[in-house]
């Protein structure tokens, strides 16, 4: 384990969710879960990020700005997608101005479903996560 | 003097990022406790950079690695400088100048919050350098010179004459640890405004050099506790734990100072107890001393 999944700072971005996905990750925070406990800290600054945390089926306004925040975070990072309508639209999927998942924009590493996700299934797909993060510093080492 | 001219300087450009790291892994376990949290590990500042490190390089603007260069480079020379028992009025101004670097970065990225943050880092720069001049005036007064090995050879310590420059000092020490208020601070905790404030638009290891500066930065300022107890190191060992933990107390109980209400009231101690201090040393020196 390097030091890149022993220090993975989050970011937060709510792509048209109904924010109960988002009150879970938060929840993640308090200290009934710490998730500092793992080094984890919720950032707010693509620049500052190692993981990319989405919530939300991304719809027609938010789609450009969840690119623009994804391109912004310094490689290596890992893409989570939280709760169903994230992973796959969940409900919303065949609405008009829903683009059906964060994987029709941006490549999604781990899927945590749900509706809405619990802190622990949310923990386990960030610690997924880590491991997505280890093997693409692994592979970005061994391309230098 | 000779040997310690070398050893000093040296062992601070070593030992200095070391201390600062544990320190501040110390800091971040111990406010998890407050918030009946566990915390991160003690060596979780250490990942963090090592982390950053390693990072892709992505800048917004390439001369902020200049400038946060310049920053870590001035901080670890002023530390070293200041080792050496050198002038306190050079330590001064060169943390100003280091300073003025970080700000530079900050400004360099022409984005918002790191503009905001540039303008508050100013703020506390001014904020904190009348204390630091007044420290470095009161111990003339006490030792007849600016130069620090005379003010660590009194064999009164400084704190008998000026308690409240100490006092001013370590009110200062809270803006100058990046805890308060919420509205400038950088720190890790969750309680605080404009993203990251400067360091918004660094990342990877232009944003490591920043935080081993301040590593340097937090050990050059909590020594600063030791000139007040000259030749009584076990008193300023306690002093210097007991202003840490000051600290973290104070981060914890006043999480939403604004940086309104710091500048109103530092200058209001600066004045009240700094200048207080150093009008009374003047008037009646001849008698103290």
């Amino acid at each position: 384990m390097s030091s890149a999944s022993k220090s993975p700072w989050l970011l937060h971005y709510n792509a048209s969710s109904c924010n109960g996905c988002d009150i879970e990750i938060l929840a993640a925070l308090t200290p009934v879960y710490d998730v500092e406990r793992f080094g984890i800290i919720n950032t707010g600054n693509p620049a500052h990020a190692d993981i990319f945390v989405v919530t939300g089926g991304v719809n027609e306004q938010n789609k450009v700005v969840l690119k623009n925040l994804y391109d912004q975070i310094p490689e290596p990072k890992v893409v989570v997608a939280v709760g169903i309508c994230a992973s796959s639209g969940g409900v919303f999927r065949d609405c008009y101005n829903i683009s059906g998942g964060v994987d029709t924009i941006i490549p999604v590493d781990v899927y945590v479903p749900g509706c809405s996700v619990r802190p622990e299934a949310l923990i386990e797909g960030i610690v997924k996560a880590l491991g997505v993060l280890e093997e693409k510093r692994a592979a970005l080492e061994a391309k230098k | 003097m000779d040997i310690m001219f070398i050893i000093g300087p040296v062992a601070f450009l070593i030992l200095a990022p070391i201390f600062g790291g544990l320190l501040t892994g110390c800091d971040r376990v111990l406010t998890a406790r407050f918030q009946s949290r566990v915390g991160p590990p003690f060596l979780q500042p250490f990942y963090d950079v090592a982390k950053l490190w390693h990072k892709e390089k992505t800048f917004s603007n390439p001369v902020e690695i200049i400038f946060t260069t310049a920053y870590l480079l001035l901080i670890v020379f002023t530390g070293m400088m200041y080792a050496t028992g050198g002038s306190f009025l050079f330590v001064v101004f060169s943390l100003a100048l280091a300073h003025t670097f970080l700000i530079l970065a900050a400004y360099a990225a022409n984005a918002p919050f790191s503009n905001i943050g540039a303008e508050r880092e100013l703020l506390g720069v001014m904020i904190a350098e009348p204390i630091l001049i007044l420290l470095a005036v009161g111990f003339y007064m006490v030792s007849g010179s600016f130069e620090t090995f005379h003010m660590l050879i009194l064999d009164v310590p400084g704190i008998v004459y000026l308690p409240g420059v100490f006092i001013a000092l370590i009110a200062v020490l809270t803006l100058k640890l990046r805890k308060s208020p919420f509205d400038i601070s950088t720190s890790h905790h969750a309680h605080q405004e404009l993203v990251k404030g400067v360091t918004t638009s660094l990342s990877g290891r232009s944003l490591a050099k920043v935080e081993i500066a301040h590593w340097y930065e937090m050990m050059i300022f909590l020594s600063m506790i030791l000139i007040f107890f000259a030749n009584y190191p076990g008193l300023s060992a306690i002093a210097i734990i007991l202003a840490f933990l000051l600290e973290i107390v104070i981060d914890n109980v006043f999480p939403r100072v604004t940086w309104k209400m710091t500048v109103k009231s530092l200058w209001i101690i600066t004045l009240v107890f700094g200048v207080g201090n150093i009008v009374i040393l003047g008037i009646c020196g001849g008698m103290l001393l």
